[in-house]
């Protein structure tokens, strides 16, 4: 995907750079990415809906490993991709860092860190985001 | 609502047709269904088109249009429809068509299905077919197409035990049935150390774990089933037909290891046809990926879910088993030439119920069922048919 102008990447960085979240206020769900209204409360949730800042933290419920990456990722192939299970709920899709690719595991604690994510091309925005990395538990 | 049967198909050759273009196979594919049922080509009411991303495979949109140009009927100019749902596209196109014909608006219809992929380079194909994907919030942190179906195969190996050899065998399976069909991409038989030891495209698929790259395309001709016997002995009959949708990202869906469109499409489709899964003689599902024909054939019902894999091991599932599943060689040997890939399915199936499979004929098959699914389950389409 090359060629992108700006504003759709820069619309979305309180998500990508500060895991801001959404709630639904009648029925307490939380939702990331924000949603404009609940899928569940419907239109009673509507103009209801409060930012929230997730935690951070989470756990891998799933991961694989690219090794035949897109364009703007080949460079960092392999690397392993997980959906990680915030300590609040949502579920969302993000590159694992900072550790063996051996070590990755389903349940593993890890927690968010901000990174560049891509690049658009060689002229083209740099992108960041977030990544997650283990958490190291203390015994 | 009237019934609708289906009086003919055409399929093109799968792969990498680099002599023909995008316009040149929906029209063999089209006149070759034509041809098949009877009809002189003056009757047809309506077109609909399943194709997932002729803009970015060859830089055309418009693809209603352009069909109908290309396959001679702007003179007559009847409505001519392209439908849209990543790699359901061509399951999705076929429920329109047979809305169509069952709701009384039109008597015949062709459906066709069409995607030329190998007009790019293959890093552009990866990032056309991560489209299907939720581009904002999986594809721009770096998951590739194979990569969400790797995450279900390794969160299905951890909850059920499925094994790498299970997963190799699917593909095994398909290429074997593949070698038997004239019009498949890959007519070799695979052994299991080939895929095992493949190169890892995403852990834990490898190489022979995925569909190819394909160019292809498959046609079919509609009609109210009360006037098929005017053009052919041997019409198919769609008994059941239903579609449903899903969080479009996989982290959204409430289980990694089950297509809920896929549950709901068929549960409708089955209602519908007033069968169970028990009751399905043949089918063809969508195997994008060897662990997407596990997921495919518990969410249908023939296995409980979970024991996917072992159905393989059982060969429950191979030709001659008590469900032959991919007869054609499935997206996997077949190809997978997205749009044409829904709509090719439903042509093996008429080609088993008519008798017509030759070396892969199932005996005595009555009921079939085609499972489309689009990208990674965020859409389905099942029909199931009967033989008139």
């Amino acid at each position: 995907m090359t060629e992108a102008a700006v504003p759709r990447f820069w619309r979305e960085i309180p998500q990508r750079y500060n895991l801001i979240g959404n709630q639904c206020t009648v029925c307490n769900k939380i939702y990331f990415p924000p949603r404009e209204s609940c899928p569940y409360c419907r239109r009673k949730s509507m103009g209801k809906m409060k930012d929230v800042k997730l935690s951070n933290n989470g756990k891998i419920v799933t991961y694989t490993i690219i090794y035949d990456a897109p364009e703007n990722f080949e460079g960092q192939a392999p690397y392993p991709i997980a959906i990680i299970e915030l300590d609040e709920g949502p579920r969302i899709t993000a590159q694992i860092v900072d550790c063996k690719l051996d070590d990755v595991k389903i349940g593993m604690r890890v927690k968010a860190t901000f990174r560049k994510i891509q690049e658009d091309g060689y002229i083209g925005a740099i992108y960041y985001g977030y990544k997650f990395k283990p958490v190291e538990v203390d015994k | 609502m009237r019934d609708v049967a289906i009086i003919g198909i055409g399929v093109t050759k799968f792969g990498e047709l680099w002599d023909k273009s995008f316009r040149q196979l929906i029209a063999e594919a089209g006149a070759k269904a034509i041809f098949d049922s009877g009809i002189s080509g003056k009757e047809i009411d309506a077109l609909f088109i399943g194709s997932m991303s002729a803009g970015r495979f060859v830089g055309q949109e418009h693809v209603g249009a352009l069909v109908a140009d290309c396959a001679g009927f702007s003179h007559m100019h009847i409505p001519a429809t392209r439908v849209e749902s990543a790699c359901a596209s061509g399951g999705v196109a076929l429920r329109q068509g047979y809305l169509a014909v069952a709701s009384g608006m039109n008597d015949i219809v062709v459906v066709g299905g069409v995607e030329k992929m190998t007009d790019v380079v293959e890093s552009e194909a990866i990032n056309i077919l991560a489209m299907g994907l939720d581009q904002e919030w999986e594809a721009f942190f770096g998951v590739t197409f194979p990569g969400i179906y790797a995450m279900i195969a390794t969160k299905h190996m951890h909850d059920y035990g499925t094994t790498r050899e299970q997963l190799a065998q699917v593909a095994v399976k398909n290429h074997a049935n593949g070698a038997l069909n004239p019009n498949a991409q890959f007519r070799k038989a695979i052994s299991l150390e080939s895929v095992t030891k493949a190169p890892m495209v995403a852990y834990p698929l490898g190489m022979l774990d995925c569909s190819p790259l394909s160019d292809g395309a498959a046609a079919v001709v509609l009609c109210a089933a009360e006037k098929a016997k005017k053009y052919t002995q041997k019409p198919v009959k769609i008994t059941g037909s239903g579609q449903a949708s899903d969080m479009l990202p996989l982290h959204g869906r409430k289980d990694i290891c089950t297509f809920e469109a896929t549950v709901h499409a068929a549960k409708k489709a089955y209602n519908q046809a007033k069968v169970e899964p028990k009751d399905i003689d043949v089918a063809e599902v969508h195997d994008c990926f060897t662990i997407a024909e596990i997921l495919a054939i518990e969410d249908l019902g023939f296995v409980k879910k979970g024991e996917g894999g072992k159905a393989i091991d059982k060969k429950i599932t191979t030709l001659g088993g008590q469900i032959p599943v991919n007869t054609s060689g499935g997206l996997k040997a077949k190809g997978h030439p997205i749009g044409a890939t829904g709509v090719a399915q439903i042509a093996e199936i008429v080609m088993q119920l008519r008798g017509d499979a030759a070396e892969r004929q199932v005996k005595d098959a009555k009921i079939g069922l085609a499972h489309n699914v689009g990208a990674s389950g965020a859409s389905c389409a099942v029909h199931i048919m009967e033989a008139m």
